[in-house]
């Protein structure tokens, strides 16, 4: 168990299941992501079967359950990029990585996370990959904006945001 | 609840009985009056999730039944027009994602949102959206889960949490994603579950079933150079009928003794004759502890779910439990350890099937343990009581018309105290009255403890062997085994002996039974077993002469080292469950 879930859990001495959600933010806020042993870990402390620890947190989308990825990618579906077919985005971006929304491929590379409004509604359909943002984005040219960051990281730049 | 206000009010044209604090559906019901429901659960807070049970409540409308108070003045309308038509909506918008399979799906004709669709006519896919397709999860050795065929009913979550104490399974995720699993929707192998099967007992679709082991049994059955032989359960000849539409609790075994014959088994044993076997060793193993050796309060060991609870949950109390096998271990051992050289035939061909009113037995069979130095398993395969019915249907078998058998010896012999296993409170009757013999050498006076009977979760008593005071109690249902747990880590030191029996009601609620039974028919069936217990002659575990017979010739002692080997077990701590 990471000492950091131990010293969070420690700011919550003889707590109930009324802290579970603030519990689960700072855990979340200081890995990254809620792991299993985190999540078990929060269990025990609360005296809440697992299952429900996770059926809690995985109610709300703010939680992730695997690290975050190298280069975070953030599809937008606020309305205008809906409007504009950011689905058929999401669709592509999740055939071209493998993984879901809130999954992070087995390289390490990508983090995949579907959000409510980027705010930048004027380039829909927009999306993120590690803090650039690509305006008007359609489904075929996903494959060449996620071939470019694979590039980058091959050439070991550490120039992830 | 003395002095509850009652009054009448009107269903469907007609008065019917009320009392404060009923729900419309408790008032329908009495009045003979069929609501349907899908997430209601007798004895547990409504939950309201399916809606299914909505009534027309003149000057209201709609309002589900289940979680609706009665009030005085009402009137009810269980089928107008506005009532029957919303149900059959919702059942069309539960089959919009559902997998509609059902010549497939093993709950074909005994799955209620099936009859519901029958019953409100839905003849067309009104609404139609992509089927579910989530993974089966196969990874139980006790059951499937098939998250496709879920209605979020939340049945399960409930009896698992509430009434099981286990909590093994919640809803994740939300809105059209929303599924029921084990935590990090991993496999219910790798969780808490204690694969008592209470979750598939209320199931109401095939989203939650058995591991079968029927192609197994009839592969062996079919091959010639295996000779098949086949144990039952003590519940399961009271409980059998039910599936024939036979009166529940009538005992079949003679008819089922047949039947399992006409089947092709070789042998026909009685799991009862290895729970006599089990008192022999346990009302022992009492006695030892009670002499100073060994952890007080001892429970009983011979249902697999509360053995797993008390490994993953309370592994500080597993000194407490004996360390007896379970009826149906040990009758392993026994087939395939002595039996099977007795008769010269090679164990590994020897096929051992166990009928049991429990999917745990199923987890219990491959425990770690349960075989010979070779690891050849003491028992092959795990039928339910249903797989059984099914199984006698697929032959065309009608258990009505078989002509009574009786069951092979010497391992069919069995006293009435073996076949109270299958009740709760059976174990405690039964290891008393040879406890009593052992401590003073005498009978008991009243072989019948009517304290330790009957269907309630938790019966406690003081019993007197001679000058010993025992203090004992009788608990069914995790959820209230956890209770007594916590006292007797909290030092609570008047109990001398406690047994656990997993299920609501023990083995006759187990979940490997009749589906869609209710309370009357486990009544009926743990009543059957009294009736047994009550008309024949033998009633002592110790009096079964073929048991003696197996320790004069084989075992030796009770607790002797042969016993040890063949008849007792470990346990080990599961802390990686989650
Ligand atoms: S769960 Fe019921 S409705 Fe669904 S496929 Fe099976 S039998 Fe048919
Ligand atoms: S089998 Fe029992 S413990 Fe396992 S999920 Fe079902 S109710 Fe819970
Ligand atoms: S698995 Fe069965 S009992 Fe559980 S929620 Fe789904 S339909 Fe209801
Ligand atoms: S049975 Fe009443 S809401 Fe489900």
């Amino acid at each position: 168990m990471s000492p950091r879930v131990v010293d969070i859990l420690e700011r919550f001495p003889g707590a109930h299941r009324d802290s579970l959600i603030p519990i689960l933010q700072a855990v979340q806020e200081q890995e990254g992501f809620l792991s299993q042993d985190s999540v078990l870990a929060i269990g025990r402390h609360l005296d809440l079967p697992a299952s429900k620890v996770y059926g809690v947190a995985t109610f709300y989308n703010q939680f992730r359950f695997t690290p975050v990825g190298r280069f975070h990618v953030q599809v937008c579906r606020g309305t205008a990029c809906h409007v504009k077919g950011s689905a058929n985005v999401l669709d592509a971006i999740e055939r071209e990585l493998g993984v879901k929304a809130g999954g992070t491929t087995r390289d390490g590379l990508f983090s995949l996370e579907v959000v409510a409004c980027i705010g930048a509604c004027g380039l829909a359909p927009v999306i993120a990959v590690g803090g650039d943002f690509h305006a008007g984005v359609a489904p075929r040219d996903v494959p060449g904006i996620f071939a470019a960051y694979r590039e980058r990281a091959k050439e070991g730049g550490s120039d992830a945001a | 609840m003395s002095a509850t206000e009652t009054f009448r009010i009107e269903v469907n044209g007609r008065p019917a009985e009320a009392r404060r604090g009923e729900t419309l559906l408790d008032v329908c019901r009495h009045a003979g009056v069929d609501v349907p429901t899908l997430c209601h659960l007798p004895d547990l807070a409504p939950s309201g999730a399916c809606r299914i049970c909505v009534v027309d409540v003149r000057g209201r409308g709609l309002v589900p039944s289940c979680s609706c108070p009665v009030e005085p003045g009402m009137s009810v309308e269980t089928n107008s027009q506005s009532a029957t038509r919303a149900r059959k909506t919702i059942v069309e918008l539960l089959l919009a994602n559902h997998p509609d399979d059902c010549l497939y799906c093993v709950r074909h004709g005994e799955c209620e949102l099936q009859d519901l669709a029958q019953r409100y006519g839905v003849r067309e896919r009104r609404y139609v959206t992509a089927k579910n397709d989530h993974h089966v999860d196969i990874s139980s050795p006790s059951l499937v889960r098939d998250p496709a065929k879920c209605i979020l009913c939340g049945k399960c979550v409930r009896v698992c949490e509430e009434v099981m104490g286990v909590a093994a399974i919640d809803f994740i995720r939300r809105g059209s994603r929303t599924l029921v699993a084990p935590a990090f929707n991993r496999g219910l192998n790798v969780s808490t579950c204690i694969n008592c099967g209470q979750c598939v007992m209320v199931c109401p679709t095939g989203a939650l079933h058995e591991k079968s082991h029927l192609k197994e049994v009839q592969d062996a059955l079919d091959d010639p150079a295996v000779t098949v032989v086949v144990q039952h359960a003590p519940a399961v000849s009271v409980s059998l009928a039910e599936e024939f539409g036979l009166e529940p609790g009538a005992d079949v075994e003679a008819l089922m003794v047949t039947a399992l014959r006409r089947l092709g088994f070789a042998r026909v044993f009685d799991t009862s004759f290895a729970a006599d076997l089990t008192i022999m060793e346990e009302a022992s193993e009492l006695v030892s502890r009670l002499k100073g050796g060994g952890r007080l309060p001892m429970f009983t060991s011979c249902s697999p779910g509360w053995v797993k609870f008390v490994e993953q949950f309370y592994p500080d109390l597993m000194p407490n439990l004996s360390t007896c096998k379970s009826p149906q271990q040990m009758m392993g051992a026994v087939v395939k350890r002595v039996w099977a050289g007795r008769e010269g035939l090679d164990p590994r061909r020897v096929f051992s099937v166990a009928i049991m009113p429990c999917i745990a037995k199923k987890f219990e069979a491959q425990r770690p343990g349960m075989g010979d130095a070779e690891d050849v398993p003491d028992v092959d395969a795990v039928l339910t009581t249903r797989e059984l019915a099914r199984l006698i249907r697929l032959h065309g078998l009608d258990l009505a018309r078989m002509t009574p058998g009786a069951p092979d010896l010497p391992l069919g012999e069995r006293s009435t105290a073996g076949k109270l296993f299958g009740g709760t409170g059976g174990v405690m009757e039964a290891a008393l009255r040879t406890a009593h013999w052992l401590v003073t050498g005498r009978e008991m006076y009243h072989l019948t403890i009517g304290a330790v009977r009957g269907l309630e979760g938790v019966k406690e008593a003081r019993v007197k062997l001679d000058d010993v005071e025992l203090g004992v109690a009788v608990v069914s249902g995790l959820g209230r085994a956890r209770r007594l747990l916590e006292e007797v880590r909290a030092g609570r030191d008047d109990l001398h002996f406690i047994e656990v029996m997993t299920c609501p009601g023990g083995c006759v609620g187990g979940g490997g039974q009749p589906l869609r039974a209710d309370t009357g028919a486990v009544l009926s069936r743990l009543e059957g077993l009294y009736r047994i217990d009550r008309s024949e002659p033998v009633r002592l575990s110790h009096r079964n002469r073929h048991v003696q017979e197996l320790y004069d010739e084989v075992l030796g002692e009770p607790l002797g080292a042969r016993s040890h080997e063949l008849l007792h077990t470990h346990y080990h701590a599961r802390d990686g469950a989650v």
